[in-house]
């Protein structure tokens, strides 16, 4: 067992090392003096900005310097937190835009994440074998998983906000409002977080259900379920035999999933002017705030790889034979 | 994922034709699989359903931008009008001819699918039949390379890539998807492979001094097509809906159009809020039909290759 | 009489129509008898065992009556069957080695599946039968992946007898192993039958010379009906169908597996069950063969505890 977990964490110290190193890479890679077409493609309006572009910008690529001393001056400047300054909203740094907005997005796509995982898998048991469900509930299933996420959030907003005009379409709050701790504030923020939240969770329950249905029927045609019919079990211990054993691969298709459902958080924002990450994102490439992406680009890399260890924590409480010593099952 | 191994079929049959009464059936089966398989597509209404409604927008794709004589971000129409018997899907706030662009745009994400879902099929399989057919270091290392390319975010990686090298056609990105979202496929290859390299026709070829490349094409290969056409129409889908993402971003291909660019332009002038319905409901409607009627289509080929998911 | 079977047809439903497995097969297994069931791939012996206790997917009941101590199994209706599994038919499958849940403790999985079937566990005769076959009680804190192939086999056998069944179908077990655990599982079946655990038994296999060790008596089927039934020393020594002797006379020794294999000395193959000749399916084959044959042989005793289905046999 703790085999497997150096393994993992080995996996994910080294995902950490190429993210940063592709962080360092790319800017070098673009064609011509990578300072100045920075600065040329920002669109900054405070003059005071260029120059502390400019100037963390030569400190930071060095040119002048080794490439090894480059590289590991960018390490430094990492590890003490240091991302650089926003341009958007300058002269903020940029950890602090980042850490304004991740609560935004955590708020969305973890409740998102795991309701739709626990609805999706239930119902997928639940439709699987049952012909008249199974028949027309999961033609839905596959409508939704299909559908890209920014569309399902456009229709919501249409549909529910601009139509109906029952739910807001934009923000994490009223604009009239200040961030405080009363009733009032927090109803709006409910209220804003409802139609991003839905069109997330829609599009990720109709993946997971049918990942079940199909975990669930394959399951039910193993050797230990013929054999518990053999000696006429009840149904009921028999599905949920099936069951349990058909959500380890999805609590693998989970950390499989990650990074679709947060590339579906970040474009869900960007529909509802949603003040996290993926606003963060959008904000950034149009005003080419280049700290600001490959800060947010750290930030979400981070995030995930801590995901995927919760993720490997809940595999080895719930199956069992990680535990023994066969670190393979992952 | 629905990763049973449809490739053993054919063994699995053959396996049980050893116990059960059902042998002399089965060694029929054995004999005439594609007759079988080809008898079990035409009645599975899943692949037959999907397979139409991916040829319909790939017909629609090639054929009718030919059938139109400007282009699709040309400046025809009167600006913002509603669906008419002129302009079918209506125009954008600037007189441009949505159907024009969502027919232009079909071609772009079916482009994008298929070099983007191909290219990752290569790569995968590349990777998944070296580790699984070579096991040891090799197998430890690509495993490796394999886990670190899944971990990362494929999305977040394409967004630093598009902004800082700036992306612009739809060829350079289904290149940079292609790069980025071939792990999970190397992943099943391998499992696949790794099942199938001690097979005794693969013993049988290794014996008799057949080199690794052409066991893998001649021997291995051959025994999962099935399965490595499932993973490319799941990796065509999941390239287009990552194309759609990222031009929706607005780190699409500036040139020309595609349904996530008319989606990007829909949500940038306001559509929504100006009630013109017509210009976001096509493109996204167009991209999930199309992904959609390929997960169905996979469903239903899973369905023929695999028996034991047959509804008799 | 404690088993009874009449007339019993199960087909299997495939692409090119109903595949007549057993075609009318009516034999009885006495109390305490254990019969050795023994024939080709394809002959119908494994689905004849799965007929008893639980058809799978593609077979179908199409007729004749299962009679199991004077009460008649409901073998086409799978509900009403679970009363009968387990207390009064069980079986040890072929798939032995994958038999328990994977993520279950055997300990616990045992104690759910009594409970699901509302009975209660006695820890200490689970304990006691687990003995019987040489394993320890710390078994039962394991997980199926922590135990070596005959220990799983082993609890196999435990778990299927644990309520004393009036008939085990043993199914192929011993053709996951190798000789020497072959000759315990043997051993074992023998026990179970000594001690009364359990009354009578069914032994599908492909390996007469095994079964040989065991049996009371062996049937020998060929292309989904009955060829023979005789005691066990009758089979070997004085076969009276020609296709058992063929069998028989292919044995080289004991112990080395022949019946799964083709007849080499024999021409020619099985029919097609999907549309059968009529007549004797073994005449295609068969040295004896003569015009009569063109007629379905009926299995009829020709000895006392020896029924024959062949003209020439009588």
């Amino acid at each position: 067992m703790w085999r497997y977990f150096g393994r993992k964490l080995l996996i994910y110290g080294l995902t950490f090392f190429v993210a940063v190193t592709i962080n360092w890479m790319i800017p070098r890679f673009m064609p011509g003096d990578p300072v100045q077409s920075m600065l040329s493609r920002a669109n900054i309006a405070q003059p005071e900005a260029v120059e502390a572009m400019r100037a963390h910008y030569t400190n930071l690529f060095g040119f002048d310097l080794p490439l090894w001393k480059q590289y590991a001056n960018f390490w430094a400047a990492l590890l003490q937190g240091d991302l650089g300054i926003s341009i958007w909203v300058f002269p903020t740094p940029v950890t602090d835009v980042i850490v304004r907005a991740v609560p935004y997005t955590l708020g969305l796509l973890v409740p998102a994440i795991l309701l739709s995982w626990v609805a999706g898998n239930r119902f997928g048991a639940f439709a699987a074998r049952r012909k008249w469900l199974d028949n027309t509930a999961l033609p839905v299933g596959y409508v939704l998983t299909a559908t890209p996420y920014m569309w399902l959030a456009i229709l919501l907003a249409w549909g529910l906000g601009i139509v109906a005009g029952v739910l807001p379409v934009a923000g994490a709050y009223s604009f009239a409002m200040e961030p405080s701790w009363s009733w009032e504030f927090l109803g709006s923020l409910v209220e804003h977080w409802l139609l991003p939240f839905a069109s997330l969770f829609l599009v990720a329950f109709g993946g997971w259900a049918i990942g079940m249905r199909n975990m669930i029927i394959y399951e039910l045609e193993a050797d230990y379920v013929h054999y518990l019919q053999s000696l006429g079990a009840s149904r009921r211990l028999v599905r949920r035999y099936a069951f349990r054993n058909a959500i380890l691969p999805q609590i693998t298709g989970l950390a499989l999933q990650l990074g679709v459902l947060v590339a579906g958080a970040l474009v869900t924002e960007i529909v509802f002017s949603y003040p996290g990450l993926g606003h963060l994102i959008l904000k950034a490439i149009q005003n080419q705030d280049f700290f600001l992406l490959q800060g947010t680009f750290l930030f979400i890399v981070i995030g995930v790889l801590i995901a995927n260890f919760v993720i490997d924590v809940a595999y080895v409480v719930v199956d069992p034979r990680t535990r023994i010593g066969m670190g393979e099952a992952a | 994922m629905t990763a049973e191994p449809p490739e053993s079929v054919a063994e699995s049959v053959a396996e049980s034709a050893a116990v059960t009464a059902a042998g002399s059936a089965a060694v029929v089966t054995v004999r005439a699989p594609r007759r079988e398989a080809l008898y079990f597509a035409l009645r599975n209404g899943k692949l037959v359903a999907g397979l139409v409604v991916v040829l319909v927008f790939l017909l629609a794709a090639l054929l009718v931008p030919l059938t139109i004589d400007y282009g699709p971000n040309d400046y025809v129409g009167p600006a913002a009008s509603a669906p008419s018997g002129e302009y079918w899907f209506g125009t954008t706030t600037f007189g441009q001819d949505v159907f024009a662009q969502f027919a232009y745009g079909l071609r772009a994400t079916f482009l994008v699918g298929l070099l983007g879902g191909g290219l990752a099929a290569v790569i995968g399989m590349a990777v998944g039949f070296t580790a699984g057919y070579r096991g040891g270091l090799v197998d430890e290392i690509l495993n490796m390379i394999t886990n670190i390319v899944l971990v990362l975010p494929a999305l977040v990686v394409l967004l630093i890539v598009n902004a800082y090298l700036g992306v612009r056609s739809v060829g350079v990105q289904a290149l940079f998807i292609g790069l980025t979202s071939w792990p999970w496929a190397a992943r099943a290859i391998r499992a696949q492979t790794f099942s199938l390299r001690s097979r005794d026709f693969v013993d049988l070829a290794r014996l008799s001094g057949v080199r690794t490349p052409k066991i893998i094409v001649r021997e291995i290969a051959p025994n999962m097509s099935s399965y490595l056409f499932m993973t490319f129409i799941l990796l065509f889908g999941g390239s287009i809906l990552i194309a759609a993402s990222l031009d929706f971003i607005g780190l699409g291909p500036t040139q020309g159009v595609s349904l996530g660019l008319m989606l990007n332009n829909a949500a940038r002038w306001s559509a929504l809020h100006l009630g013109m319905w017509w210009w976001f409901i096509p493109p996204g409607a167009g991209i999930t039909a199309i992904v959609g009627a390929l997960y169905v289509m996979n469903v239903g080929l899973d369905e023929v290759f695999n028996p034991k998911l047959r509804e008799m | 009489m404690s088993l009874t079977v009449t007339d019993l047809r199960v087909h299997y439903r495939t692409l090119r129509g109903e595949v007549k497995a057993l075609d009318g097969v009516s034999f009885t297994v006495a109390d305490g008898e254990i019969m050795g069931l023994a024939g080709e791939s394809g002959s119908g012996k494994s689905t004849l065992g799965k007929s008893l206790i639980r058809l799978d997917g593609r077979m179908r009941h199409v007729g004749g009556t299962v009679e199991l101590d004077g009460v008649e199994l409901p073998v086409g209706d799978s509900a009403a069957m679970d009363r009968f599994r387990f207390s009064e038919v069980s079986v040890i499958p072929q798939y032995s080695m994958s038999a328990l849940n994977p993520t279950r403790k055997i300990g616990k999985m045992v104690a759910e599946l009594l409970a699901s079937r509302g009975e209660r566990l006695d820890p200490a005769e689970l304990e006691r039968r687990l003995e019987l076959v040489g394993l320890s009680r710390d078994v039962l804190g394991r997980y199926p992946i922590e135990l070596s192939g005959g220990m799983k086999q082993r609890v196999v056998m435990v778990v299927s007898t644990l309520l004393n069944p009036s008939l085990l179908i043993a199914d192929e077990v011993t053709s996951a192993l190798d000789v020497s655990s072959q000759k315990a599982v043997a051993r074992t079946l023998l026990g179970l039958r000594d001690t009364g655990l359990v009354t009578s038994m069914i032994v599908v296999t492909h390996d007469i010379s095994l079964v040989y060790q065991i049996a009371d008596t062996i049937m020998v089927m060929y292309a989904g009906r009955l060829a023979e039934k005789a005691p066990a020393d009758v089979i070997v020594t004085e076969p009276r169908h020609p296709y058992t002797r063929l069998l028989i006379s292919s044995l080289p020794e004991v112990g080395v597996r022949q019946a799964d294999k083709r007849l080499s000395g024999i021409p020619g193959s099985p029919p097609s069950l999907l549309d059968p000749p009529e007549g004797c399916r073994f005449r295609d084959r068969c040295p004896l063969a003569f015009d009569r044959c063109a007629e379905q042989p009926p299995f009829t005793e020709v000895a006392p505890g020896h029924s024959v289905a062949c003209w020439k046999a009588a």
